[in-house]
């Protein structure tokens, strides 16, 4: 059973979730007979290797950081995915079980992110984890989750030369998401001469390391400038005067955090806005323009995989039940929807296996496909990575973006990008 | 490139390394009141600076909710009420904490490394661990471009303005109040200015609460030119110790010259290098001089 026959209803469902919870049991007893062979299946066929599951439960781990300071940017991705599970557990659950949430908190420290993986795996047993949002505390997981055999959903888009056996990595990675913006910025805005801008750490570099390959080597542009700030650095009035300088046509950048903030409020204050100079970047969704300001970031362009304003009518109720459950306010950015992707990706994998064991769920991954994404379709590659469209918004005064380009087709993920290393 | 666009960047570069200072200076301003004068070692001002922050947001917040038309003349009010919750949060916490630690100034340093951790995770349980924008009003966006290709960053010229203002405050304050008075005569020598009848106890909270409160006000005027979230202020905290120590800790004037010299520095030094560079070559500058000078730039000449 692949995840294109789920019913269309489970989204909606969820926004009207306060006065449904009592006549849930009637749409819920149609779902189940629906999948009656699967409610059927019992605990020693589906579960061969110990993990956490009795005859009504699941347990599956959740490990993100909810203190610290990468709670900013990891509170989305533990509502999303909280929401995608309350979803799956209205409509009935995986085999028949409902799925039972064990939450660690990283800490937004790399250690604890290992130790309570390691707790999550050998003292709960549970089926899969959702988790991790920053590269390093991917890295501290992985020996772990490899040791033990555990599966983890990754849902940051992140800088790739990775690929484990036991990630599905929900985001893009970097050429995916590099490569269209860059051949959209020549085509559509003629950009020739690209100034590189980015925070001091793998993500930026690698992600600025391909830009560079793809403008000299491909595109026949120039890259007039690259410059890398330390994390945290709040002053960028030199770099500007650089730019100012250098005048690029395109200004690409991958700065994070509270430097972000400062990066766009001082440009906007040196007289570089949106009207005046073609900014694409990789750093901003509607997540960081809550901190940014909407009216610093107008006019300045962002490559993801997703933009809360998507008219799509998956998107649309995806985007009523998460503000029917966080509250009207609430936005989604790109990390938010991926890691809303997971538990649905998951859900459709153990039901193609028939089976909770992790090498049965990851062998049954590659081409799953999911037409219920919010993003629209996406389809899980043979690598763990997702096909996905990438699409160019412009940043509004109201903090959200109007989306003014998408590639045409589904981008095949290529974490070993040869000729860009 | 023409003459006047060299001239234009020359300017701006300038400013640039100006407008470091003042930011540099008015973080360590309140440092450096409650580490020169009083030897506490705050680790928790960044979070201080992050209380004025958001002090912005919840009156901007509140400005536009329950008198839209008045955003535009709010913030230097809001400026005020940071330094004084500030200052009450400040009071608090020299009461409950701090002078029961007195004596023992690396126990201060672990209590306040505390605080600051307990009072990053109370803005997010409490505020949200999103970070904030507050509204801020349209003549402290944008620059002032007095020629083509000149932008002089507005939001720049006011923190410029306001360090300037706080900076003569406190040094006025300092050298001809009576509050200064018994600061001063605190820090020379603390029990004969008990034995002539100046009650240290609360000369050391006004203190402290001075101190907590200039942080407010920095964090407050930083809302124009960077974030606003629960860790905000731990962007801050390095280089504000930096500035306090390179200038000498006790001495006021010393921490407004390093903060000039450390801007400089960085603000030449990235013009030229790339950005971690100039941090890397800032830092290698102020450790040999301070190898060579362990008092900092200005010596204090206090009887401990």
């Amino acid at each position: 059973m692949s995840a294109k026959h789920l019913p269309p209803e489970h989204l909606s469902s969820s926004s009207r979730r306060t006065f449904m919870l009592g006549a849930a049991a009637l749409p819920l007893a149609l779902a189940m007979s629906r999948m009656g062979h699967a409610a059927a299946l019992p605990t020693a066929q589906v579960n061969t290797t110990g993990l956490a599951v009795t005859d009504t439960e699941v347990v599956v781990g959740q490990l993100h950081s909810a203190t610290g300071t990468m709670a900013i940017s990891e509170t989305g991705s533990i509502q999303a995915e909280q929401l995608a599970i309350d979803q799956i557990n209205e409509m009935g659950g995986i085999l028949g079980r409902k799925i039972r949430v064990i939450k660690e908190d990283g800490a937004s420290d790399w250690p604890t992110f290992a130790e309570k993986s390691r707790k999550l795996l050998v003292n709960d047993r549970v089926a899969t984890v959702f988790g991790c949002w920053t590269s390093a505390s991917r890295k501290a997981v992985l020996p772990i989750f490899e040791k033990e055999n555990g599966l983890l959903y990754y849902p940051t888009f992140y800088e790739g030369l990775e690929q484990s056996k036991n990630v599905i990595y929900t985001g893009q990675e970097a050429t995916q998401q590099i490569l269209y913006g860059l051949d959209w910025a020549k085509k559509e805005k003629g950009a020739q001469k690209i100034f590189l801008v980015g925070s001091d750490y793998i993500w930026p570099r690698t992600s600025m390391k391909i830009a560079r390959k793809h403008i000299e080597n491909f595109q026949g542009g120039k890259v007039v400038g690259e410059e890398y700030y330390p994390l945290g650095n709040t002053n960028f009035n030199s770099l500007i005067n650089k730019i100012k300088i250098a005048k690029p046509d395109c200004i690409l950048a991958a700065v994070v955090g509270g430097s972000n903030v400062a990066f766009y409020k001082q440009l906007k204050a040196a007289g570089i806005t949106g009207a005046k100079q073609f900014l694409l970047t990789l750093s901003v969704t509607e997540d960081e323009m809550l901190g940014i300001g909407g009216e610093n970031f107008e006019g300045f362009y962002s490559s993801m995989k997703y933009f809360q304003s998507l008219e799509n009518e998956n998107n649309k109720k995806f985007v009523a039940a998460f503000k029917a459950k966080y509250g009207p306010k609430a936005v989604i950015g790109d990390v938010t929807q991926a890691a809303y992707l997971g538990p649905w990706l998951w859900k459709a994998a153990v039901e193609k296996a028939g089976s909770f064991d992790v090498d049965k769920v990851v062998a049954a991954s590659p081409g799953i496909e999911l037409t219920t994404a919010p993003e629209g379709y996406v389809k899980i590659h043979e690598n763990h990575h997702l096909w996905s469209k990438t699409r160019i918004g412009m940043g509004l005064a109201d903090g959200q973006f109007k989306v003014v380009a998408e590639s045409p087709e589904l981008i095949e993920p290529n974490p070993f990008p040869e000729g860009y290393q | 490139m023409s003459f006047d666009e060299i001239y234009n960047i020359a300017l701006m570069q300038g400013f640039a390394g100006l407008s470091l200072f003042a930011v540099l200076l008015l973080m360590g301003l309140g440092l450096a009141i409650i580490f020169g004068q009083m030897g506490v070692i705050n680790m928790a001002h960044g979070e201080f600076m992050t209380i004025g922050a958001y002090t912005i947001f919840l009156l901007s917040s509140l400005t536009e909710s329950y008198a839209p038309g008045l955003i535009q003349a709010y913030f230097p009010f809001a400026i005020v009420c940071s330094f004084l919750v500030a200052f009450a949060f400040g009071w608090l916490t020299e009461w409950a904490l701090i002078r029961h630690l007195y004596k023992r100034p690396l126990d201060t340093l672990l209590a306040t490394w505390g605080l600051s951790l307990a009072m990053q995770q109370a803005f997010r349980s409490i505020i949200g661990p999103k970070e904030v924008s507050p509204i801020l009003p349209d003549w402290l966006m944008g620059s002032w471009s007095p020629a083509e290709g000149l932008d002089i960053p507005i939001n720049g010229m006011f923190v410029l303005g306001l360090t300037i203002v706080v900076t003569g405050g406190v040094l006025l304050a300092l050298y001809k109040s009576r509050w200064g008075l018994r600061v001063r005569a605190t820090v020379a020598n603390r029990s004969m200015a008990n034995a002539i009848g100046i009650n240290t106890t609360r000369t050391d909270r006004v203190t402290f609460a001075i101190g907590c409160g200039l942080a407010g006000v920095a964090g407050a005027a930083f809302t124009t030119i960077g974030s606003t979230g629960p860790t905000s202020g731990s962007l801050y905290i390095v280089d504000a110790f930096l500035v306090v120590t390179f200038g000498g800790a006790a001495s006021l004037w010393g921490t407004v010259v390093s903060a000039f010299g450390i801007a400089q520095m960085q603000s030449i030094s990235e013009f030229f290098l790339s950005g971690s560079m100039a941090k890397v070559l800032t830092l290698l500058l102020i450790v040999t001089i301070l190898m060579l000078r362990p008092q900092g730039l200005f010596a204090s000449k206090v009887r401990r």
